[in-house]
């Protein structure tokens, strides 16, 4: 007899679970070799615990009342949870402060390969740690990762979350105008955005300008590149991003890493870098990350902090593909 | 630029690019604004029965064009073409839009049958129209925009029969000229947006293979202004 699943979430049998166990493994002890101890939180929480994190990471896709009416919610990452842990168990502690995690969050995506509504993450956090190093650091985590985890191919984005916010307060847009136009700058949906620039009374220029910002992707002249086309207003943010790439280089970790200016993460807790993790064998992200500083404030503790994660079981498909390539094509 | 973009050394994407191509109606603007842009087609041309069409520079791969978003958004084809109407109604596909073409322009729009009041009658005294389409999530959105309550109902093959024989009050599709309307004694009551075909492409690629894609995007966009 069949009894059913709800719709994105799966069984795990054996054979996939002693790969992903032996990927998981891995991870895990590159974080623990680095001094990220492994943490885990209850995968429930009162949603205002969340919403008090992130807006819109708190819709969560699954709420629901406990026994005495408190609304509680499924976490959709562990970052708000363990700023919340950070807050609540380590407000005294000397930072910085370095956690570690495998953990399963749940978010309402259409289903299909690596991508589930139950989905397991593996990252970090790096607490009290201000860019550039805590971000520098944060990268050779990640770098080592993928190293572990055979994606020798794959590339991290680094662009920077508040390029765009800046170039918006320049232009004078605000409220839901502002909103809707980065959504449309997140999901690249180039033709939208002209038109809802222009339908802000932006003058052609300036549209230019925010378009081709947005497809500026590469090595470090993207940068030249950017004080060329957006001047002061971009000086603050490509300043920020060159002094990261710089520390990057200086570390020799800067050879996977590709700035992109385009880059938004659909997070509204990021400030500064951002990150987010491809493999040529995979047409979705593995993964992202990047820094929020004003994110432990929200919960009563002025830190700075950094982190990524990774889908686990992306990294797991991809880490297939990558194998079969290896072996040629058959 | 000729210095060697950081990332790519690594990250050697294999082969050719691959470009989703949509068959039917917008097939022909297709064809000619990448001859106008330079990429070969003379295959797709001459032989129509084959699906896959490599190339040293791009490969064309043919398709319906409302699997052009599965394609791209997988990964499976690094760039492809399709309507606007389709990017709309599969909306929770995650591709990067690059480009309007300008080509393949369309109206979507709600019609009725000529001289009826089907629509307005089910409005005022049921509450309800009942709307057959191809696209229920456009239709959907658009009634909800306007304030309406609808029932639509989906159909896959000519929707102007479902107002002649009473299946639905009304229809929401695509016209190009209209003729078909026309032929079947149908007018259009309401315009709700105007479709042209898009240039469309996977996130992944769109970073990892960004010069071969900004190299096409700048070629479309010239062949589509001339």
């Amino acid at each position: 007899m069949i009894h059913p699943i709800p719709p994105g979430t799966r069984d795990i049998l054996p054979d996939e679970m002693r790969e992903l166990r032996r990927l998981h493994l891995a991870m895990i002890e590159v974080f623990e070799s680095r001094g990220y101890g492994e943490v885990a939180t209850p995968a429930i929480e009162y949603d205002e615990v969340l919403a008090r994190g992130d807006g819109r990471t708190a819709n969560s896709a699954y709420r629901f009342f406990d026994e005495r009416g408190d609304l509680l919610a499924l976490r959709s990452d562990m970052t708000v949870p363990i700023a919340r842990l950070v807050a609540s168990r380590f407000a005294a502690a000397q930072p910085p402060l370095r956690f570690c995690y495998l953990a399963n969050a749940f978010r309402a995506v259409r289903p299909q390969r690596g991508q589930m509504r139950e989905f397991a993450q593996a990252g970090v956090e790096l607490i009290g740690a201000p860019a550039p190093a805590g971000t520098v650091e944060v990268v050779e985590v990640l770098e080592a990762t993928l190293d572990a985890a055979g994606l020798d191919r794959a590339v991290i984005g680094l662009g920077d979350a508040d390029l765009f916010r800046q170039l918006l307060t320049e232009f004078e847009v605000e409220g839901e105008v502002r909103d809707s136009i980065l959504e449309r700058l997140a999901m690249h949906d180039l033709v939208g955005l002209e038109a809802e620039l222009s339908l802000a009374g932006i003058a052609d220029e300036r549209v230019n300008t925010c378009v081709a910002l947005s497809q500026l992707r590469g090595g470090r002249e993207v940068l030249d590149q950017a004080r060329e086309i957006g001047g002061e207003v971009v000086e603050r943010a490509t300043a920020r991003l060159g002094e990261t790439f710089e520390a990057l280089e200086e570390r020799g970790v800067a050879e996977r890493v590709r700035v992109d200016l385009g880059l938004l993460r659909d997070l509204g807790y990021y400030s500064g870098a951002i990150l987010e993790v491809y493999d040529p064998a995979l047409g979705h992200v593995l993964g992202g990350g990047g820094r929020y500083d004003g994110l432990l404030r929200r919960f009563g503790v002025d830190l700075p902090a950094a982190g990524f994660a990774l889908y686990l079981e992306r990294v797991h498909v991809a880490q297939m593909e990558e194998e079969s390539r290896r072996e040629g094509p058959s | 630029m000729s210095v060697e973009v950081a990332g790519t050394a690594r990250a050697k994407p294999d082969g050719p690019l691959k470009l989703a191509v949509p068959r039917g109606a917008l097939l022909g603007g297709t064809l000619d604004v990448l001859d106008a842009a330079d990429v070969d087609t003379a295959a797709v041309r001459d032989e129509s029965r084959a699906l896959i069409f490599p190339g040293e520079e791009i490969t064309l791969v043919t398709m319906r064009p409302s699997d052009v978003p599965t394609y791209v958004e997988a990964g499976a084809a690094d760039v492809g073409i399709t309507g606007k109407d389709v990017l709309l109604e599969q909306a929770d596909r995650m591709v990067y839009e690059l480009l309007d073409l300008d080509y393949g322009r369309c109206r979507m729009v709600l019609a009725g049958r000529k001289g009826d009041e089907r629509l307005g009658e089910s409005q005022r005294r049921l509450g309800m129209m009942r709307i057959a389409t191809k696209y229920p999530r456009i239709a959907q959105r658009y009634f909800e925009s306007t304030g309406r309550q609808v029932e639509t109902i989906e159909v896959k093959g000519s929707i102007e029969l479902a107002p002649l024989i009473g299946l639905a009050d009304g229809i929401v599709d695509l016209v190009a000229t209209g003729r078909t309307l026309k032929e079947n004694n149908l007018e259009v009551r309401e315009e709700i947006l105007e479709c042209t075909a898009r240039f469309v492409a996977n996130r992944v690629a769109h970073k990892l293979r960004a010069k071969e894609i900004d190299d096409l995007t700048a070629r479309l966009r010239e062949a589509t202004v001339k």
